[in-house]
């Protein structure tokens, strides 16, 4: 069992994958642990901030997602929307972050447009996209400015990888994957 | 008027606004998941400042990472300090990245494109 996990990780090249409730603290945790892996791989300094910085977005975008849910919300006794699948693995050629969670249907096709939209931009159309939104967008309470996804996307200078996948007729359980070059 | 003095911490940079000595910096990384709580200090400080300013205000940024709640948080400081330049101070914003951040560079860019006040990019 566990030879196997550890075979199945090693083939998708998973440097680290968490399944459970995300807090601040391990949110922090594991970007010190993270940045203490690329120090010690002596990898690029470049390459370093990027992926830090994907990180930094990627993580706290769930950590916000998860802080917002009203409490008792959920109903549905089979579905813990408060957990996430967070993982972050390093390939031959990119490092890749994937942060999955639950997300209501109805919140689907908003997600989705955002998403085409930013994957629709080429590097100036993400740069103007970036500085309209960091100067007409409001902050919501969390502190979060609808620039989080641009951000990663003009990091990453890749598509960002998205999925809805159904799970019920309340959720879906909504992943995002943001790449960074190795070279 | 008092000085703010926050020590770095792994998520939020360090803070020195210190008008007796003419020092205001902000360096080093800002990625706390609670930008406005943390920013609030600051933009307080800088309204408290703004009453009575020194001739010339020289606010420094050396960031090595901020995330983007962060980013909205700085454009709110810098508009305030734009708003010091507009009311006929010499105001002077320095954005310093280091040589091979390209990214910190683009940012800095994006800042000066939104804002009219001196908005000086200094490669370190």
């Amino acid at each position: 069992m566990t030879y196997s996990y550890y075979k199945n990780m090693q083939l998708n090249n998973i440097i680290f994958v968490y399944q459970g409730e995300v807090t601040a603290d391990l949110v922090s945790s594991i970007l010190q642990m993270m940045e203490n892996k690329l120090e010690g791989d002596g990898e690029d300094k470049k390459i370093k901030k990027k992926v830090f910085n994907v990180m930094v977005e990627c993580l706290q975008n769930v950590y916000h997602h998860l802080d917002t849910l009203e409490v008792g919300a959920n109903t549905d006794s089979d579905i813990n929307d408060r957990t996430a699948l967070l993982m972050i693995g390093k390939e031959e050629k990119d490092y890749y972050v994937i942060t999955g969670n639950h997300i209501i249907n109805s919140r689907i096709t908003n997600l989705r447009d955002r998403l085409e939209k930013v994957n629709n931009c080429d590097k100036n159309e993400l740069k103007a996209l970036y500085q309209t939104i960091l100067n007409d967008g409001e902050l919501s309470e969390k502190g979060t400015a609808g620039l989080g996804m641009i951000d990663i996307a003009r990091k990453s200078g890749q598509k960002l990888g998205y999925d809805f996948h159904p799970v019920n007729d309340k959720y879906s359980f909504f992943s995002l994957e943001a790449k960074v070059a190795r070279v | 008027m008092r000085n703010l003095i926050l020590e770095p911490t792994p998520k939020t940079p360090k803070v020195i606004l210190n008008s007796d000595i003419n020092v205001f910096e902000v360096s080093g990384r800002s990625i706390p998941e609670d930008s406005v709580g943390f920013y609030r200090k600051i933009l307080d400080w800088v309204d408290e400042y703004a009453k009575s300013p020194n001739p010339k205000t020289n606010f420094r940024f050396q960031l090595e990472y901020f995330n983007t709640s962060s980013s909205k948080c700085l454009l709110d400081l810098f508009r305030k300090l734009e708003k010091l330049h507009k009311g006929g101070h010499d105001v002077v914003i320095t954005w310093s990245y280091d040589a091979d951040d390209e990214d910190m560079e683009e940012t800095g860019e994006d800042y000066k494109a939104l804002l009219e006040v001196p908005f000086d990019l200094v490669s370190i």
